[in-house]
């Protein structure tokens, strides 16, 4: 297994982590969602400040636009402008798709790093497309995980993942994302299109775009309060 | 001789007192028994009838895999159309569209945030339409506690249990948080017109119940349903006629490769509830057959006991020269006797006992606080005409069988040796 080791004695997921975490960011994407019947668009501008807070607001279509979720500390608000309230999202309901898509409230909810709540070990080498990956088996180390265990081919040259799937305890496969369009931004690499598969949905999968992303700016604290949510 | 025979068993007690116990025993807990698993099985396939499968049932053929599962993005598109179509060419069957959902239920503070909440399941039938039987299949009347039948849209009833725990009172607002059909965020605001307990743990842990354009417009299925329910007009089902309808029907879109083609299914087609409906009439079989087997066994032993007892007499008679086949007769008749007596006695208590479940029944809601099937927590007895005869069978049969066997004994009797035996 030595010979898959990386040329220092780093974690891999040290480096992924620095890539794919950031202080703060402001990100504009678009996600599609390929239902059984039909596909639509989704638009949204995300802030978010470390692991802990995030604002999204849905800008388009119309059914959607005005909706709005504040995530702080591991709770969760939406907000509806059709019923002007506010309501909490808890318990079961956060394994719930989001928008009918391939995410679930759980998997944005989660943005710990993964060095916290992973051991990593590495199992493999494998080439995709024409970028060579170690292949990571990540087992979690904490006990409020949503997937006990993952696999993720990372870049051997950009420490970015290109490929992840996520496990039950007892090995079932629950989800896939592909990373593509890795673009260098701000000194890090980070993929600008992220294709999610629950592989316990039908359909043909969600695909997130992101349409504009801005690392460590400025965001004004009442962003991310409840107020905000009815502004 | 039935006369002289009658006049034998009343005279001497000891010859009839305990079979006719014993068939009355029998007999009684047979007709118990039947009109109680009559009452609990019957109560529920009407109640999944009334409540989930109606007589007829169409989805489309992807929802039709898993209904479970209220999958609204697999719904009925065009059914106006279709419900117009089914009545056009299936008369006599009141058609309804049912849309059926979980959601999240969530009751708001002053500042319209989160106060209280809980996942519930949904039923949205045709509350408003005049005429509509819908409120009567679920039996909302007489199930509301407080409150009343909405009466316009936008008002909703809720689990009574559910009102309880979050101290919520008719009038009262609340939000349905779900999914659209094309998998949006679904959120729609309500108000409580009444608190409703069915009696049916399943569902009164957490429902909403609403009518259907409210449902139509908060899960934005405009001119869509989950399903297309089928009733016949007298409310009672007939499966020939069922399965003819859903033949011709279904053979329509045989053609069809499109997984949202409709698919209709009888009540008796669906899941589990063959099984159900074939369950009531087997055991009420198995528990004829169970007794007869038993009682022919107890009664075999009776009539053994009794024949040893009866041994002189038998000799004494065989003696006089009364034939072995009369003798074996008249044991068969006194059988006939013994067993319709216990039985009409046991029949009787049987009913008694019958309709005192059937008015009363037995609450058995604190056995069933999780069940998850739709059983009714107070379950009751039905009295049905079959349970007036039900009992003559093993009643009458086990008694004649158990002399019948018994009696076999009488032929291994040697003529000669009749005396010697006497003498001892």
């Amino acid at each position: 297994m030595l010979g898959f080791k990386p040329s220092n004695n780093d974690s891999v997921l040290d480096k992924v982590d620095k890539n794919m975490s950031s202080k703060n960011r402001i990100a504009e994407a678009t996600m599609t969602i390929n239902g059984k019947r039909n596909s639509r668009t989704i638009t949204s501008k995300t802030w978010s400040e470390g692991t802990k807070r995030s604002f999204t607001e849905y800008l388009s279509p119309a059914s959607e636009k005005g909706t709005k979720m504040l995530k702080l500390e591991g709770q969760l608000w939406i907000y509806s402008p059709s019923t002007d309230r506010i309501v909490q999202i808890s318990g079961n309901m956060l394994r719930q798709s989001v928008m009918g898509s391939d995410l679930s409230y759980e998997d944005m909810m989660d943005d710990r790093k993964l060095q916290d709540v992973y051991s990593e070990k590495i199992i493999g080498r494998e080439l995709i497309g024409e970028r060579t990956t170690w292949i990571l088996q990540l087992t979690a180390k904490v006990e409020n995980v949503a997937y006990h265990s993952q696999k993720m081919w990372v870049d051997t040259a950009r420490y970015v993942p290109l490929k992840q799937e996520f496990y039950a305890k007892s090995g079932q496969l629950l989800k896939k994302i592909e990373y593509k369009d890795i673009k260098n931004i701000q000194g890090r690499w980070f993929p600008y299109t992220l294709i999610y598969k629950d592989m316990l949905r039908d359909g043909k999968g969600t695909e997130f775009k992101i349409t504009g992303i801005k690392f460590d700016q400025v965001i004004p604290d009442y962003v991310f309060t409840k107020a905000a949510l009815k502004k | 001789m039935i006369k002289f025979l009658l006049k034998g068993i009343v005279h001497d007690r000891s010859r009839s007192f305990l079979p006719i116990i014993i068939v009355s025993i029998g007999v009684m807990l047979t007709v118990v028994l039947y009109c109680w698993l009559y009452g609990i099985i019957g109560d529920s396939i009407v109640m999944n009838a009334n409540f989930t499968t109606g007589h007829l049932r169409v989805m489309t053929r992807a929802y039709a895999q898993k209904p479970e599962q209220m999958a609204n993005d697999l719904a009925i598109l065009d059914a106006g159309r279709l419900v117009e179509g089914l009545q056009r060419d299936y008369p006599g069957i009141d058609w309804v569209k049912r849309i059926r959902f979980g959601a999240l239920m969530d009751f708001p503070d002053a500042k319209g945030e989160t106060r209280a909440q809980g996942p519930v399941l949904g039923w949205a039938i045709d509350l408003l339409s005049p005429g509509s039987k819908e409120a009567g299949r679920f039996n909302i009347e007489k199930s509301i506690v407080i409150g009343n039948i909405p009466s316009k849209s936008g008002e909703a009833l809720i689990s009574d249990d559910f009102a309880l725990k979050f101290n919520v009172q008719p009038g009262d607002t609340f939000t349905i948080f779900g999914t659209t059909m094309d998998g949006s965020m679904a959120f729609r605001n309500f108000i409580v017109a009444g608190t409703l307990r069915f009696g049916v743990a399943a569902i009164d842990k957490g429902a909403v119940i609403m009518d259907i354009t409210d449902a139509q417009a908060a899960f934005s299925m405009d001119d869509a349903t989950g399903e297309v329910l089928g009733f016949f007009d007298d409310e009672i089902y007939d499966d020939e006629k069922a399965t003819s309808i859903a033949t011709r029907f279904n053979m329509k879109f045989n053609a069809s490769k499109d997984e949202f083609a409709p698919l209709m299914i009888t009540l008796r087609g669906q899941e589990g509830m063959a099984e159900m409906m074939d369950y009531v009439n087997a055991a009420a079989g198995i528990m004829i057959f169970v007794f007869l087997l038993a009682m022919s066994l107890v009664l075999w032993n009776t009539g053994l006991i009794g024949s040893l007892r009866r041994y002189n007499e038998f000799g004494v008679r065989l003696a006089l020269g009364e034939s072995k086949g009369h003798i074996y007769k008249t044991l068969l008749y006194e059988g006939v006797l013994i067993g319709g007596i216990g039985t009409v006695i046991g029949t009787v208590i049987g009913l008694v006992l019958a309709y005192y479940l059937q008015t009363v029944g037995l609450d058995t809601s604190g056995m069933m606080k999780n069940a998850s099937m739709m059983i009714p927590s107070v379950v009751r007895a039905v009295v049905t005409p079959s349970a007036y005869y039900i009992g003559l069978i093993p009643g009458l049969f086990s008694i004649v069988l158990g002399n019948a066997l018994a009696g076999i004994g009488i032929y291994k009797r040697q003529t000669a040796s009749l005396f010697k035996e006497l003498e001892v």
